[in-house]
């Protein structure tokens, strides 16, 4: 029957394209377009000359082909030289933001997710009193909304004495977020026991058990939660513009609106902020890059069910 | 599950059978979550890092933001107890019953949009291709920040030589002033939003989709039903309970809106686009009102729960359909 029902239905739709999957086709193209476009438009602006720019702003390629937007960004050009290409004299330090950028995520990222998973391996797989009553609470902190807690953050940072450091950009989402407890303990719970129960019988203990048999076994939700941690923390704006002051603790998202604020409202410069813009997001594209297909994958498949 | 495949039920009494029923037990208790000695001491000190930022930077200041709402505090003297002082002054202020106003019009035209494109996307990746090329691609624009997206598309909408203007004016329309009118203002961050999120959403909605058995599909199939049919008889039912956490977080998210305004129009033009995340913010380190912009914190979170619940309610969310 089976043979029957399969076969004989497909064979057409399989020989010529019908006029509904040829729609379907137009606008998942029209989707990539859409996403895509953007990100061209970055490159060729930020390769382009802010007087080109003025001159044929409809041009599909760069006119006025210049690195002048990267030199300025960097800081490479004198002030004069600067301002006569169109830009405002200010420059970004690129390479302490990108540091304290780096240094922020990476802090955030592995200690997020390795006490993470410590609380949900204890909420999955330990025996104590009072778990599930701490797992609801733990849960309850998924309603409270980010911006709820981020005024009297900001007072505890300051009374810590933490306002303008790294740490004080890192600290409140340094040691869990429930989402992250809650992604990982599904993962733990679906574990099969005997993997722990053999570890046991060979005489490891549960601290080895963890870090040496079940935390491996977690690399792919641990790597997609990590990149995704990474990305959140790399693209945060709101809480490091309410703790950084100064250059010491800037992070790249922070310095790209000053960089955006500076630039001459009569005649922005388009080219040089654009070339910021790319500068900017790159360390994220790549990082996507070298993870995608995992992600991909694994997005969904043990975060909502 | 675990517990059944340990020992099949036995009626003689087997030496081991005691020992196997008492293993049994202490695995019920276990998944319970119950029993006395267990692993305490290990698990107190697994969970202490996690439980010390919970107790310290969320439940500690989900209650002092309460009580700061009820004080006057400008963080260079003590917080001075007003009781409801904020709260009245908040209801009879028009630019925070404004900034709630826009804020829900930004929310309402973003989610109505992503959440329709995101589901289209999702069943088009389920149905026509499941390449995960094209995953990645829809989920480039989550890479990039706010920030970074606000900048992008406040350079394409330019009115003066921006390349959306252009492509309108070459269709022989007049300018649009997106970003700097009154009315486009709030529709138009809502778009760039969704360009930014609409991927994410997509991939959260086509791994519910991936839930959904084929042989449902191939059953409809076979009874003659089109795929728009398929769509509204199978995957929309099917896909409820996942959509409805989707769209509880995606809301949430949304209400949250800052960095895109703060960058693009910076709250105006006259108001247009103060969202209240902005308005917080203005009232906090622009004019140091702690007190008061507590006091509307306090108000968002009321607001966000009452939608949380009510749109739990509406969608019976938890509750599946299939099987």
């Amino acid at each position: 029957m089976a043979a029957v029902t399969t076969t004989a239905p497909r064979t057409p739709a399989r020989r010529r394209i019908s006029p509904g999957r040829a729609l379907a086709w137009a606008v998942m193209t029209a989707i990539v377009v859409i996403t895509l476009v953007p990100f061209y438009w970055i490159l060729r602006t930020a390769l382009s000359s802010n007087a080109g720019l003025t001159a044929d702003p409809s041009s599909p390629l760069p006119t006025g082909l210049t690195g002048g937007g990267f030199a300025r960004v960097f800081g490479q050009q004198s002030t004069k030289e600067a301002l006569a290409q169109g830009g405002a004299g200010g420059s970004i330090d690129f390479w302490r933001y990108l540091l304290n950028s780096v240094v922020v995520s990476t802090l955030i990222t592995v200690c997020q997710i390795l006490f993470s998973a410590m609380a949900a391996y204890a909420f999955a797989r330990l025996r104590w009193r009072g778990r599930d009553r701490m797992f609801g609470l733990f849960l309850a902190g998924l309603m409270v909304p980010t911006i709820f807690t981020f005024l009297p953050n900001f007072v505890l940072i300051k009374q810590l004495g933490l306002v303008d450091t790294l740490l004080g950009i890192a600290l409140p989402s340094l040691f869990m977020t429930p989402f992250a407890v809650f992604f990982l303990r599904q993962f733990f719970m679906n574990l099969p026991r005997e993997v722990e129960e053999a570890a046991l019988l060979d005489g490891a203990g549960k601290v080895r058990i963890f870090f040496r048999v079940l935390l491996p076994m977690a690399s792919t939700p641990v790597v997609t939660l990590g990149v995704l941690t990474y990305i959140t923390a790399w693209n945060d704006y709101f809480w490091p513009l309410m703790v950084s002051y100064s250059d010491s603790s800037r992070v790249l998202t922070v310095a790209l609106s000053i960089f955006r604020a500076q630039t001459p409202q009569s005649g922005t410069d388009w080219s040089g902020l654009m070339a910021a813009t790319l500068v900017a997001a790159l360390p994220m594209l790549v990082l996507f890059g070298c993870f995608a297909r995992r992600i991909v994958n694994s997005i969904g498949f043990s975060g909502i069910k | 599950m675990t517990v059944a495949s340990s020992s099949p039920p036995t009626r003689v009494r087997l030496p081991g059978a005691e020992a196997a029923r008492r293993k049994t037990k202490d695995r019920i208790r276990e998944r319970d979550g119950g029993g006395s000695g267990g692993d305490g001491a290990l698990a107190a000190v697994f969970i202490a890092p996690a439980l010390l930022g919970f107790l310290v930077f969320l439940l500690w200041p989900t209650l002092r933001g309460i009580y700061l709402s009820f004080t006057r505090f400008n963080l260079l003297t003590p917080a001075e107890w007003v009781g409801l002082d904020n709260y009245v002054r908040m209801v009879n202020d028009p630019i925070f019953w404004g900034s709630l106003k826009v804020t829900v019009e930004y929310v309402v035209i973003n989610i109505g949009i992503q959440t329709v494109a995101a589901l289209a996307i999702a069943v088009l990746m389920q149905r026509l291709t499941k390449s995960a090329l094209l995953r990645g691609i829809v989920l480039t624009p989550y890479l990039v920040s706010n920030v970074v997206a606000g900048i992008v598309w406040l350079w394409m909408l330019d009115t003066q030589l921006g390349i959306g203007n252009r492509v309108i004016g070459a269709f022989g329309f007049d300018h649009i002033p997106f970003l700097t009118d009154e009315t486009w203002a709030i529709p138009t961050i809502a778009l760039i939003n969704v360009w930014r999120h609409v991927g994410y959403t997509a991939l959260l909605l086509f791994a519910g989709l991936q839930a959904i058995p084929s042989d449902v599909y191939e059953a409809a199939k076979v009874d003659g039903a089109s795929e728009w049919r398929m769509f509204w008889r199978v995957t929309l039912p099917l896909l409820r309970p996942v959509l409805a956490v989707v769209l509880i977080m995606t809301v949430i998210g949304s209400f949250q809106v800052f960095d895109s305004v703060a960058v693009t129009t910076g709250g105006g033009p006259a108001n247009a686009t103060n969202v209240l995340q902005l308005y917080i913010y203005g009232s906090a380190f622009g004019r140091f009102q702690f007190g008061y912009a507590s006091a509307m914190s306090v108000a968002l979170l009321v607001v966000l729960s009452v939608i949380t619940v009510i749109q739990y309610r509406l969608t019976r969310a938890g509750h599946t359909d299939l099987g």
